[in-house]
Parts: C-alpha cells; structure tokens; sequence
C-alpha cells in the first residue's frame, strides 16, 4: 500500500512537471510577446528595460527553473493584465466565483443524480426509466452553452423570471447551476443506474430475497451500498473538472470566475497566469485521481492496489 | 472473422453470419440508431454539396438587410452584418463535419499506431507510451486547448490540431489495452504454435478482435470532436469570421438575445441535433457491436 502511494505520488509529480515544461516551453516557443506592441512601439532601450524587470531577456531553462523555484513557494509571478496585483491575489479573487458555482453543482447534480439513477433502476424498464435515460442521454450529449442560451431566452428574455447573468444574488445562482450540473448529474444518475442494476442481479441479493426480506430493506441495505461504491472512482474525478472547467457556464451567464480570466489571459498572452492556471488544473486533477483511488480500496476491500488504472 | 460452423445449420446454408452483418442487422433494428444515422447521412450530404443546398454563398453580407427575423427570402433570418442565416449555418455545417472527421482521422492514426506498438512490440515502446498514458489522464487537455489555440491562433486546422492533441489518447489506450489483453488468448497462442508470422497473426488475427471497439469509440469521437469545435469558437480561440461555425454564431448571437432571438436559436439547434444523432449513432454500433451489452 505505502509503495503503491509513493509510486502514484512520483507519476503525479512526473504529471506536473511535464505539463509545466509542455506550456512554458510552449508559451516561449512562439514568436509575438505581450510587450510587442503594434499601436504604439516602445523605444527599445524601455522595452528592454521591462523585459529585464520580467526576467523575458534570460534564457529559456534559466526562466523555467527560476519560474518553478518561485512557484514552489507559492510565488507565481505578476499577471501582465493586471500588473497591481500578484497571480496568487488575482486567483484567490476570482477563483471563489467558480468555486461557489462548483459547489451548487456538486451538491445539485450528486444528489439528483443519485436519485434519479436509483428511481430508474428500481423502476426498471417503466416510463420512469426511460424518461431518466432519455434526460440523462440528453445531459450528456448537448453541450451546456447550448442549454444555457435557450434557458435565458425563455426564463430570462421571454418570462422576465431570473436575470441573464452577473453574479452575486442568489437569483443569479439558479440558472447558472441547474444548467453546469446537466452534464455531471446525467454521468451520475447513469452510473448509478447501472451499477443498482448489477448489484441487484447479484446472489447476496437473491439470498437475501429467499429468506424473504423485504425489497426496502434489500435496497436500502444491501443494494446501494454495493452499487454506490464504484461511483467514487467516477465522481471524484469530476470534482477537479467541475471546480476549474466552468468556462462555458461563466461565458454564457458573464460569471467573473477563473475560466473567463483563463480566456483573457490566452487572449493576452498573460504566460504567469495561463501557467499557474494550467498548474492548479493539474494538480486539482492529479491529487483528485489519486485520493478517489485510495479511498476505493479503503472502502471496498476487494480492490487491491497493484493494477494499473488502464485496465 | 467468420464463422466456420455455417454447416451446422444447414436450414439456411446461404446466410453467412458474421459479426458486421449480425451488427448491421441489430443497428437497423434500433429505431433512435437509425434516426440519428439518417440525420447524420442527412448532415454529411448537407456539408458536401453546401454550395448548391445555400441559398447564398457564406460571406456575403447585405447591410440593407440586416437583423432581419425569419421570412420567406430569408428563412432563419439574417445577422448582424446580413448575412443570411441559413447560408451560414449550412457552411456552419461543414466546418463541424471536417473538423470533426479531422480530428478522429488524426487520433486515431497516432493513438492506434502507437497503441499497436506499444501493444505488440512491448519492451521500452510501452514503457514510453504508457508514461505518455499516465501523464495524461491527470492532463487538463480542453484548457490546454484553449491555451494553444491562444498561441496558434484562430483557423479551422490549428482547432483541429489544438482538439486532437488530447483525443490520440484513448484510441491508443483501448488498442495497447485490447491487444495485450488478446496477445495471450488461445487462438493468438495457437497461431504462433503453428509458424504464423507476426504479420499475419497481428492482420488476420489480432485485427479483426480489436476492430469492433474501436470503431465505438470513433464513432463517438465524433461528436466530441464537433463539441470541442463549436466551443472553443463559442469561447472565441475557434474558428472565426469569415468562416461559418456553429459555436461562434452562437456567441455572436448573444449581444442580440433579448430582441432578435431567431440569432441563436437556430445555431444551437443545429449544434445540439448533430450531437444527439452521432451520439444515438454511436450508441447503437455499441448496442450492435458489443456482445456483452445483450443485457443492459
């Protein structure tokens, strides 16, 4: 177990380090920095001078390992955007956003989900099943902007019910989370759907049916706690994906959270915020698999931790 | 692969039964399958002959006849600038299609010839491409999209090259993943206890098994692919004017969507109708594909 972690800590630290090199060396790669100003030309002795003043003039290795040194404490530099404050202060200020939009998502589309997966497979092959597939067919393949465009057009521009977008009142929450959490709570409600449909064909359950418990007891008892278990390995991953991938949602619904700095800084070519960014996706990501990993051997002893994840 | 006991039933001698053709059978069984496959047929022909379907060539803008709502001379009425809508979202059409067709063509050369050698070859191949495996399951691939869309710039092969940077990956796991699990069957074992060459077992005998899968998963590539298109032009690190794409007339369509509604619906519908039958197109080569789905 203890090698099993410690050799799942260095891939994730080989994950980190490839993705930081992958986008530094990329982001330098290209001709065009964010001082190349088209409009208005700075004289060259300035512009060296605010090229020294952001270490631009060293060479490329020299910039990464001074880069990740800083990093490593918690330093990740001043986002050319917004030069007042340091990339650290810019995402504790607009990370939040996200984070409370993740957080209603998580809640919405984890419970319902559940719910719903689970009424559908008791009702198996019934109306309700079906209406749960088609819903999470639909969840699934539709892209949320999509979602997102057509719920302004009827709740906000025809019914004049919530407002379009911003962020801040709680009316301003319902529609950006009912419409983030389609995606995660059709994933959910599938899997729950068909891991309850398994456990329910499993023999402890037949035995417990012949020396006639009752189907409430079965269900409640036997049923979800089997069928619930193989869902961490597929919720704990969309954790890190729903807390730094809400850039349509804050796009559609003009949410000023992480991904919509994500997308300035691209425009920008702000290199110390698209860095940090993509290194806090990483790491979110990394440390998520590996914790949803662990905690599925933890709570189902079958598992052992020897295969690869690729299986 | 055929199957040899054809004789045993000698009722129907001609019939041979294959896998492709029992698959074939069951996908036109499957009523959603094939709607979603009509559709599709219907979008691919749309996509190719767009220059005789259009009412108008893309590009062409009358100021005149600007934010105009549905009408006979313009059916889905016209934008901002007055282009026509329908026009736009035919070519619309066709940028999705190329490039979603694009970016599998592209996966699935690399994912599946990597895939193949790390599977048959083993030795430091695999242990190479199982790193770049590792590497990526942790990779935050859609931002680093953006983020090379961002250094490449806008254009319809950079959005194929930004998507298809990350959608090698699974094609190659699921052929490495399929042909180790295959290396050590029987029938792979007795072949080479006969003098087959590695050739000819990995063609005649490791193929045919691997096949079926993937062809799922390009199927269902697709869609993805379209869906990755229509969003980074959505977030506008796509595909961008002149050219027509689904999800930048949608963000276009924004600024108008308080008044001239018309400006994003019919895009989004188009978006989401190209979605759902390739998905209902893939689902039903899995339901058709896939033995051991028979029962869910």
């Amino acid at each position: 177990m203890g090698r099993y972690i410690l050799g799942r800590i260095a891939g994730l630290l080989f994950t980190f380090f490839m993705v930081s090199v992958m986008t530094f060396s990329l982001m330098h790669a290209v001709p065009g920095g964010p001082f190349d100003e088209n409009k208005q030309p700075l004289p060259p002795a300035a512009k060296a001078n605010i090229l020294r003043k952001y270490g631009l003039d060293r060479p490329i290795y020299e910039q990464y390992a001074r880069y990740m040194w800083a990093a490593l404490h918690f330093d990740f530099g001043i986002p050319f955007q917004s030069p007042t404050e340091t990339v650290t202060k810019l995402i504790a200020r607009v990370w939040p956003a996200t984070l409370q939009l993740a957080g209603l998502v998580i809640l919405l589309s984890y419970s319902l989900g559940m719910l719903f997966g689970i009424l559908a497979a008791i009702n198996q092959n019934t109306w309700i099943d079906r209406g749960v597939t088609t819903l999470a067919t639909l969840g699934f393949t539709v892209p949320n902007f999509v979602i997102g465009i057509w719920l302004i057009l009827i709740v906000s521009v025809r019914l004049h019910w919530l407002p379009t977008g911003g962020w801040g009142s709680p009316k301003q929450f319902i529609m950006p989370a009912l419409v983030y959490a389609q995606a995660p709570m059709a994933l959910v409600a599938r899997y729950t759907r068909v891991n309850m449909l398994e456990a329910m064909r499993a023999d402890y359950v037949r035995t417990a049916r012949a020396k006639g418990m009752s189907e409430r007891t079965i269900i409640l008892r036997h049923v979800l706690k089997n069928a619930l278990i193989p869902l961490i390995t597929v919720i704990g991953p969309q954790i890190p994906n729903i807390a730094t991938g809400s850039i349509f949602i804050e796009a559609v619904f003009r949410i000023p959270g992480l991904g919509r700095y994500f997308i300035s800084s691209t425009y920008n070519r702000d290199y110390p915020m698209i860095m940090a960014t993509m290194l806090l996706a990483a790491a979110l990501w990394g440390v998520t698999y590996l914790i949803s990993d662990i905690l599925y051997t933890v709570i189902d002893p079958r598992v052992r931790l020897t295969g690869r994840r690729d299986a | 692969m055929s199957t040899p006991a054809v004789s045993a039933a000698p009722a129907r001698p001609a019939v041979r039964r294959t896998l492709w053709r029992d698959a074939t059978r069951s996908f036109s069984r499957n009523r959603l399958a094939m709607i979603g496959f009509a559709v599709v047929a219907l979008f691919v022909l749309v996509a190719i002959f767009a220059n005789f379907v259009a009412p108008q060539p893309y590009y062409r803008a009358k100021l005149s006849e600007n934010l105009q709502f549905p009408s006979i001379r313009h059916l889905l009425g016209t934008d901002a600038v007055g282009r026509d809508l329908l026009s736009r979202i035919i070519y619309g059409i066709r940028t999705s299609l190329f490039v979603g067709f694009s970016v599998q063509i592209v996966a699935f050369a690399i994912g599946v010839t990597l895939g193949a050698l790390a599977g048959l070859r083993g030795g430091w191949v695999d242990f190479v491409v199982t790193r770049i495996l590792e590497i990526m399951t942790a990779f935050p691939g859609f931002l680093f999209a953006i983020f090379l869309m961002g250094i490449l710039g806008n254009g319809v092969l950079n959005v194929i090259l930004a998507i298809s940077v990350t959608s090698w990956i699974d094609p190659c796991r699921l052929t490495r993943g399929q042909l180790i699990a295959l290396r050590e069957r029987e029938f792979v074992i007795a072949a080479h206890s006969y003098g087959s060459s590695d050739w000819r077992i990995a063609i005649r005998h490791l193929l045919p098994h691997a096949l079926p899968p993937l062809v799922i998963m390009l199927a269902l590539g697709i869609p993805n692919a379209i869906f990755a298109e229509a969003g980074l032009s959505f977030l506008g690190v796509g595909i961008n004017d002149p050219i027509p794409s689904l999800g930048k007339m949608v963000s276009d369509s924004m600024g108008y969507i308080s008044v001239y509604w018309y400006m994003g619906v019919f895009p989004t519908l188009t978006i989401a109708l190209a979605m759902l039958s390739f998905n209902y197109v893939g689902d039903g080569l899995r339901d058709a594909l896939d033995p051991t789905m028979y029962n869910r």
